[in-house]
């Protein structure tokens, strides 16, 4: 176990470094800056002098080695810089947005791992049937949807006709708020956990050692929950953390549209605003996020697979 | 019988009235759920440090500076002093402070926090975007340069006295207006946390900021207005997305909502929403910028022509869905100089290649035109365009930029031409200078316009005293533009905001429709906000 975790963690540092001096590079070479982003779509005017300075103080005309240089040094000590837009440290900025988004997160994957699996499972169980026609026609609907369209009839439907829930914001932090903006954003994954639920059951239906344990006799039910859905796991598991980790990140559209307060909203934002230490912040968080989620997936592999600890 | 029936339509007509005048009677209590369009969040909290739009929506709540726009009257009003006395070479401005004024850690504003606040502006080594308005102050660039510590311009008098002397003669209200230069205590500015927890003298005091969602704030009780703000709370809601705004609109979650082209048709066109409609000239040009150095715009036949060969009422009809009023000037109607008696340039495309012919260019001409994504003034407006320019030669190639970028490209001149947006106002003088021969490309002149008869006109309206006669010269500067067309001058944007039929005191303000006065805002009993 202990080397699983040392493998991993030696593997996350370059990968690591390799975003940063990425993401800073991209930065530099995009057109635009900051202080031009103050014209807000022509709203404000901007004074030249004090577009020097800002410039000056935000360091933005210093030779681009030395900024690199700079920035590297003081991610090394969990430094991420001052904002540009707000004037405050990142980890600040970021730190206020990082409940919102977990949270967020894992109302969308609990959504998608209780509807998906069982959808899934239930469909390979009986194939062919009416249970696994439509439940495949709803997964493959679920990996088609866009985000926004799909976030926008829930909702007109749960909002605006039935008054259900909340059409927006975050509330009191309460269940009521998040539900919609998590079922928006944790439709994709549960369709896509449906679909490999389904193939890796049937796929172990078909395997010699469940055919084997019913011809000892072993009751249908005990075939299932010993021999098949242990097996099905590592393959369920496996989608469940790359989508897990991936989903702070594809949560930027949900989050802009439900006007939540997450880690994407703020990411979209500082995009189009050029605050690049934030930018900078919020990819890194988002990164250390998936690496953090596939080393306890590769862990998990050998909890669950004895074959894994011993290779 | 009969009687009773008359007594019944006696006390309903009665009733009705009453429930009106109820109505029309400002409420205490309740809360205000206003909308912030712009951004998924707010930049700061510290006025000072922001000149977005989107941060002022709040921050107006909280903070004033020393002027504020009058929307009733359409000028520029005295906000936290009663009067100003201008000495005779129109430099020196003395105000008596309002002595009524207090913090909201419950310390009286005095002279000294005017001082200390526009002295704060200039922090060279800081960059406040405010520094522009403040650098008209007798000394204040020596202090941003780093040369004085002091502002030598700024006197205090008394405790409610300042003096305030200008470098030039200007109206003072232009400059000291802005956000940027509203009045903070320093003791709550040094505790080091200001932006996140800021103290200001506005009609609401800051009680709860969560980042990308929401600001909420408290009726503050020692505000200056007798009696004012009606609200117990204002809650300021981010909603960025025009198409969940309008979801949670319908659905009676805010009072609130700016609207877009499509959405405007849209709340036209329903019986319920039609009724709470605020609309406004806002002090935004949209227009297509020419760089006059860059052949063949430095000629004025070329320009003109290509104003005549647009259908610009045509493109505000059915692209932006009348939600524009045709431009006429550069100038916005809102402007005391504005010149109601002008026509805008007619669609004539055989004026427009008579005027191409003499110029030289029988067969027209291929340029590129520069633009964003925007919806009202970026490359939808331009598609429709293109095939009117064709018409007469004039090919246009597309390059499309972020709004980022357009800005970036304008200031280094890199441009042929390019659609925009630009704020042209409430300081008429400042706005036109954008045209003023000696003003640099990376200030605002991107056309690099160059007249002396129109620089001369700038001139004489700086030094007129006289209101009256300084409008009268501005008018005649923004008529020349006009008549030069150093633009394609399409339109003035008409602000929409849509309204909660319980919301009440909304003021179509056209420095920016968003920008609404909290302390004049009441909800009556029908609000569902708790």
């Amino acid at each position: 176990m202990l080397l699983v975790l040392t493998r991993r963690l030696a593997n996350v540092i370059p990968t690591l470094v390799a975003v940063v001096a990425l993401v800073f590079l991209l930065f530099s070479v995009l057109p635009g800056s900051f202080v031009s982003a103050m014209n807000e779509d022509g709203r404000t005017s901007i004074d030249p002098a004090v577009m020097e300075r800002m410039r000056k103080e935000m360091g933005l005309d210093d030779p681009l080695p030395e900024r690199f240089a700079k920035y590297l040094a003081h991610t090394a000590v969990g430094d991420l810089g001052i904002s540009f837009r707000t004037r405050e440290p990142v980890t600040k900025l970021i730190g206020a947005r990082v409940w919102p988004s977990l949270k967020l997160v894992f109302v969308a994957m609990a959504f998608a791992i209780s509807v998906g699996v069982t959808l899934g499972f239930f469909a390979a169980l009986r194939p062919g049937s009416i249970l696994d026609t439509v439940s495949m026609v709803f997964a493959i609907s679920g990996l088609s949807l866009s985000q926004f369209w799909f976030g926008l009839m829930l909702m007109y439907l749960f909002a605006l006709q039935l008054k259900w829930l909340p059409s927006f914001g975050y509330g009191d932090g309460g269940l009521t708020h998040v539900i919609l903006p998590a079922v928006a954003l944790g439709v994709g994954p549960m369709a896509l956990l449906a679909r490999t639920t389904r193939a890796a059951v049937l796929e172990i239906l078909n395997a010699d050692f469940v055919r084997t344990a019913r011809s000892k006799g072993m009751s249908e039910r005990r075939v299932v929950e010993w021999h098949v859905l242990r097996n099905a796991l590592v393959l369920v598991i496996t989608i469940v953390g790359l989508q897990f980790g991936s989903l702070m990140g594809a949560a930027v559209v949900v989050e802009k549209l439900f006007a939540w307060p997450g880690v994407g909203s703020l990411l979209v934002d500082s995009v189009f605003q050029r605050d690049i230490p934030t930018v900078q912040g919020c990819i890194l968080l988002i990164v250390l996020f998936f690496l953090f989620i596939n080393t306890l997936v590769d862990l998990a592999y050998v909890v669950i697979d004895p074959r894994i600890r011993h290779g | 019988m009969r009687k009773l029936v008359w007594l019944a339509a006696a006390l309903a007509i009665w009733g009705a009235g009453v429930a009106d005048a109820q109505q029309q009677t400002p409420r205490k209590g309740g809360t205000i759920r206003m909308t912030a369009p712009y951004a998924a969040s707010f930049g700061s909290l510290d006025p000072q440090a922001t000149p977005r739009a989107q941060d002022w929506i709040v921050n107006q709540a909280i903070h004033r500076p020393l002027y504020m726009w009058d929307t009733a009257n359409s000028k520029l009003a005295l906000e936290l002093a009663t009067e100003v006395k201008t000495s005779d070479d129109g430099l020196v401005h003395t105000y008596k402070l309002r002595n009524d004024v207090y913090f909201h850690n419950g310390r009286k504003m005095t002279a000294d926090d005017v001082i200390w606040s526009y002295t704060r502006i200039m922090d060279g080594s800081k960059g406040f975007p405010g520094a522009r308005y403040i650098r008209v102050i007798k000394g204040a660039a020596e202090v941003e340069k780093g040369q004085a510590k002091e502002i030598s311009g700024l006197k205090k008098i008394d405790d409610f006295t300042v003096e305030i002397t200008m470098t030039d003669r200007v109206e003072p209200g232009y400059y000291l207006f802005a956000g940027t230069t509203a009045i903070l205590p320093k003791e709550e500015v040094e505790k080091g946390n200001f932006a996140s927890a800021p103290v200001g003298l506005g009609p609401f005091k800051f009680k709860e900021h969560i980042p990308g969602s929401r600001v909420v704030m408290e009726r503050f009780d020692k505000f200056y207005k007798p009696g004012k703000p009606y609200a117990d709370k204002l809650e300021v809601l981010i909603m960025a997305e025009a198409a969940a705004r309008d979801v949670a609109f319908r659905n009676k979650e805010i009072d609130t909502s700016i609207l877009g082209p499509a959405q405007y048709v849209a709340y036209r066109g329903d019986a319920e929403l039609s009724k709470g409609i605020l609309e406004v000239a806002e002090m935004f040009t949209r227009a297509v910028t020419f760089n006059h150095t860059v052949k063949p715009f430095g000629d004025k036949r070329v320009r003109q022509a290509f104003n005549h060969a647009i259908d610009t009422d045509l493109i505000i009809k059915r692209l932006v869905k009348d939600k524009a009023y045709r431009a006429t000037g550069w100038l916005p109607p809102s402007s005391a100089a504005f010149d109601k008696s002008v026509k805008p340039y007619a669609f004539d495309q055989a004026k427009a290649k008579k005027l191409l012919t003499e110029a030289g260019l029988p067969n027209g001409f291929e340029f590129e035109l520069t633009t964003s994504q925007n919806e009202s003034w970026g490359l939808p407006i331009v598609e429709a365009i293109i095939p009117m320019l064709d018409k007469v030669g004039i090919k246009v190639k597309p390059k499309l930029v972020e709004v980022t970028v357009l800005t970036e490209i304008a200031m280094k001149g890199e441009h042929t031409a390019y659609i925009g947006s630009n704020l042209t106002g409430p300081d008429s003088l400042a706005t036109l200078r954008c045209y003023y021969s000696k003003t640099p490309r990376t200030a605002c002149n991107y056309t690099g316009f160059s007249n002396p008869a129109y620089d001369k006109l700038l001139d004489d309206a700086a030094q007129e005293g006289d209101t009256g006669k300084r409008n009268d010269l501005l008018k005649q500067a923004n008529n020349l533009l006009f008549d030069e067309a150093p633009v394609w001058f399409f339109n003035y944007n008409k602000a929409v905001l849509a309204y909660q039929p319980w919301i009440h005191g909304l003021q179509a303000n056209p420095t920016e429709i968003t920008h609404q006065y909290p302390e004049d805002i009441w909800v009556d009993t029908r609000s569902p906000a708790k």
